[in-house]
């Protein structure tokens, strides 16, 4: 995917967000650390282009997961990132934004900790890339690609585009 | 890191990042449910041979935000007063499958002992004497960063009865560490015999250090110092060395007061003089629990085991 | 009748260094010295022990052993303490009154002698100074001077109090002239000054936050001790010597002319208050581990003369008692078995110097000198030691003869072997195994 895939795909996503909740009411969207911040933070721009009247207004915040990971001791421990949910999300819509969906194992995490600041009406989820090999029930709402993988290799997301490389260990 | 039993162990990077770690549980314990799985099936355990509501309440709490399981062991309560061994109190109590090891101990150097007995788990040190108590000066430092926002140039005075306290050994190092600059403040009698190796300055005047410092760590001074002839009478240590109003009115507008608690008031403070602004004690405490949050995090998380894939490395 | 011939190994004693055999007869004492002794035809009841490339010399004597018996039996027994002394060389060893009871009476001195007639190398027996070690009243030197005993000390604490011990200097002076020395050995460590102290006090007992006993609770005891003896008369031992200080004291008086003898541990000349940092309370000893200027100035003291004899303060105490907290644990450490080892190992000293340390000159201090530290001659008592002092090894506390473990070179790698022990005539050590 090039720069502009990105830009056309976060262009579609953003059109589908407001499609599927009929506009923007109630919508709040929040990037997984940190991944997903910058994704998120294209789709609130896009979001804002598409219903100037409500775009502006919908709250965006960031959430990192490290602390509801079940592979804690598995991996080395990271510095977490900042976690900033500026609404209670009772009552809200989700949209949960990430770069990569893999194993869906993040996505839980996320849901896990989304719990703690409300009860949302409903969560959603939106990737840049849906790379297939699901360990869990999770799918996402809004793709901006399907990419077919093998488990080892890793897929990089960034401004520049995807690319997709061998995993290094 | 696999025990934390004194500052001395630490660089500065990992005092750093311990601290920067502090700072997700801080947000963690603002949030309306401040509770996170990570540490589910951990179980840690107070080991304190002596007593410290305070200490132990923010360990425990620590230890339950971070979803642990806990139990305490007093000494009170237990066998040790029936002349069982630390280790044998150690060993036994490790058996039953536990991962971290709070040990707070009259004597110094406990915990170290402590850390070649246990198999796997991990010792946190809770206070030893008068060697260490590096939990304490974590969450000092991270009170000093949070309202001074760097650490590195700054001047902090610790005053009172150095020579008998971990707390003031342990903030000495983490506090020089990071960077500031460190005035020891106490008559020669309440200083270690020797600060050979200290990179610390030493003041016998308090008055003559206020001004220049930006925070000012007063020590609990201990009642019994009166009957060793450390210092005439409590009144003479308050005149030469508690911080009064008068004293407190010579600090910057921006200095901190700062005190590990519990305060004697009318000795190593005046009364007046807890009330104000600047003295930031009760941040201190709300700290100490992030502080033992991030210390448990660090200590039983890494890879004990062989890593696994994941959503992404 | 010649039961034992020790073949190969250079003679050094006080007389000097000579390349002998040494035959020894069934009597107990030497009956030959002679360059190449045939052993092939006096029977085959002679036992020939091969000590090539050894040195021969007089067995060690300990001015310092803490042997626990009775009382403390399961750290160590007399037994047992003797048994690391045979290990070690030693064919004499002194045994501290810090017993339970303490040996402040000629009954208790009578039981150590008793269980020492057992044992594998010649037990002497000191006597405390005060009753009970209390510092408070003088214990009867006379009747036990009467079974033997030379020396006199509370170890384990100095006596306290001035005029009590000016009396027992004053006392000990009458007791001579029975044809042995009186003996007041001192463990010189001001009380007032040292209470609560468990390690050296200076940079690292402040680092540490461990309540530091300062050089000058040793040094104002030698201090008083000095003029004290200046005045009596006495003849007076100072024990366990550890820092620069004391050694200076003594030097000067020595000077001056008093007849007084000191003895310095291996551990203080090998050891600094740095090895406390792990608070391992193996490293807890009384006087403490001092600085590496302390260090120094005791090895320039037995250097130059001015410390007489090296000593062990052999102090057995049990795991569990050493496995307490840093400032609970009894001071103390093991030092028969490795002394020789340590002395070759770390003392820049030639090798007649550090055997008088260890054999003649601790012997002369209990008088003894005619039976243990003699010369090698034929007559003399067979009181022997061979060592190879080119064998190198590695210290093993695990494998001591002693009931504890507290040794504190525990993975060291030292120079020096014992090989052989001769008590009275028999072989008590034979290439390193204890014979009984």
């Amino acid at each position: 995917m090039s720069d502009d895939d990105i830009r056309r795909a976060v262009w579609r996503m953003a059109h589908e967000i407001v499609e599927a909740n009929h506009g923007l009411h109630d919508v709040v969207l929040i990037g997984l650390q940190t991944g997903g911040v910058p994704i998120a933070a294209a789709l609130a721009e896009a979001l804002e282009k598409i219903e100037p009247e409500t775009g502006a207004d919908v709250p965006i915040g960031c959430l990192d997961v490290a602390f509801h990971r079940d592979d804690f001791g598995l991996r080395p421990v990271l510095p977490p990132a900042l976690t900033e949910i500026p609404v209670d999300l009772t009552g809200r819509v989700v949209v949960l934004v990430d770069d990569v969906l893999f194993t869906g194992r993040t996505i839980r995490a996320a849901l896990d900790a989304l719990g703690d600041y409300g009860r949302a009406r409903a969560v959603q989820l939106a990737v840049m890339v849906d790379r297939g090999h699901r360990e869990l029930p999770i799918r996402p709402d809004y793709v901006g690609k399907n990419l077919p993988t093998r488990r080892d290799e890793m897929v990089n997301v960034s401004s520049e585009g995807v690319d997709l490389g061998e995993l290094v260990k | 890191m696999k025990h934390l039993l004194s500052i001395a162990d630490l660089t500065p990077t990992d005092l750093t990042d311990l601290l920067d770690l502090t700072e997700s549980f801080v947000e963690v314990n603002e949030r309306p449910i401040p509770k996170v799985p990570a540490l589910r099936g951990k179980t840690v355990v107070s080991l304190f041979f002596e007593d410290s509501t305070r200490t132990r309440l923010s360990f425990e709490t620590a230890a339950k935000r971070l979803s642990a399981d806990t139990m305490t062991f007093s000494v009170s309560t237990s066998s040790v007063k029936k002349g069982e061994s630390v280790r044998d109190t150690v060993e036994t109590i490790e058996a039953m499958g536990i991962h971290a090891l709070v040990v707070r101990h009259a004597s110094a150097g406990v915990p170290a002992q402590v850390s070649r007995w246990v198999r796997g788990a991990s010792v946190i040190n809770g206070g030893d004497g008068w060697h260490e108590h590096p939990t304490q000066a974590l969450l000092d430092a991270f009170t000093l960063r949070q309202h001074l926002h760097t650490i590195e140039g700054r001047h902090v005075a610790i005053v009172g009865d150095i020579k008998h306290s971990r707390v003031a050994r342990s903030d000495a190092l983490a506090f020089t560490a990071l960077g500031a600059r460190v005035t020891l403040v106490a008559p020669p009698t309440l200083l270690p015999p020797s600060l050979d190796g200290w990179p610390v300055e030493v003041s016998y005047d308090l008055d003559d250090v206020l001004p220049k410092i930006d925070a000012c760590y007063l020590l609990r001074m201990q009642r019994e110092r009166m009957t060793e002839a450390l210092v005439p009478s409590l009144r003479e240590y308050a005149s030469l060395y508690g911080l009064t109003p008068e004293r407190a009115d010579r600090l910057g507008p921006e200095a901190l007061i700062m005190h590990p608690g519990p305060m004697n008031r009318g000795v190593e403070i005046a009364g007046e003089v807890t009330d104000r602004p600047n003295v930031v004690v009760i941040d201190q405490v709300r700290n100490g629990v992030a502080v033992r949050m991030a210390v448990l995090y660090s200590l039983l998380g890494g890879p004990d085991a062989a890593p696994e894939e994941t959503d992404q490395p | 009748m010649t039961q034992l011939v020790l073949r190969g190994a250079t003679v050094l004693d006080a007389t000097g260094e000579r390349r002998a055999d040494v035959a020894v007869g069934d009597d107990g004492r030497i009956a030959a010295v002679a360059p190449d002794i045939d052993a092939t035809g006096m029977g085959p009841a002679v036992r020939v022990l091969d000590a090539a490339g050894c040195v021969l010399t007089p067995g060690f004597v300990d001015l310092h052993t803490h042997l626990r018996e009775p009382g403390k039996e399961e750290a160590e027994t007399v037994e047992s303490g003797s048994r690391c002394a045979a290990l070690g060389g030693y064919t004499a060893i002194l045994a501290m009154p810090n017993t339970t009871p303490a040996i402040d009476s000629a009954a208790v001195a009578r039981l150590v002698l008793d269980l020492g007639e057992k044992a594998l190398v010649d037990v002497h027996t000191s006597g405390a100074i005060t009753v009970g070690r209390e510092g408070a009243s003088l214990a009867p030197m006379g009747e036990m001077a009467a079974l033997g005993v030379r020396l006199f000390t509370d170890d384990g604490a100095g006596v306290q109090d001035d005029r009590l011990m000016r009396r027992a200097m004053e006392y000990a002076v009458g007791l001579r002239g029975r044809g042995q020395p009186v003996v007041l050995a001192q463990h010189c460590e001001l009380d007032s000054l040292a209470e609560g102290g468990h390690m050296n006090e200076g940079a690292w007992s402040s680092r540490l936050g461990i309540p530091g006993i300062p050089a000058e609770a040793e040094e104002l005891m030698v201090m008083r001790d000095l003029a004290l003896a200046r005045r009596t008369g006495a003849v007076v031992h100072f024990q366990h010597l550890s820092t620069a200080g004391s050694v200076e004291l003594v030097r000067r008086a020595k000077a001056a002319g008093l007849p007084c003898t000191a003895e310095a541990t291996t551990h203080h000349f090998t050891l600094t208050d740095a090895a406390c940092a792990g608070y391992d309370a193996t490293f807890k000893v009384n006087p403490p581990l001092r600085t590496a200027d302390d260090v120094a100035a005791v090895r320039e003291g037995l250097a130059d003369g001015t410390i007489d004899c090296i000593a062990t303060d052999h102090a057995p105490h049990t795991q569990e008692a050493k496995e307490q907290p840093f400032d609970q644990a009894p001071p103390g450490m093991l030092g028969l078995e490795t002394a020789l080892a340590l002395a070759l190992t770390e003392l820049d000293l030639p090798l007649a110097r550090i055997v008088a340390l260890l054999s003649w000159q601790p012997a002369r201090v209990l008088g003894l000198d005619a039976v243990h530290g003699a010369p090698i001659e034929p007559g003399a008592p067979a009181n022997l030691c061979v060592f190879d002092p080119a064998a190198t090894w590695t210290v093993d506390p695990d494998r001591s003869a002693s009931r504890s473990r507290n040794n504190p070179y525990r993975g060291r790698a030292v120079r020096g072997r014992v090989r052989h022990t001769v008590v009275g005539g028999e072989p008590v050590v034979i290439d390193g195994e204890a014979q009984r």
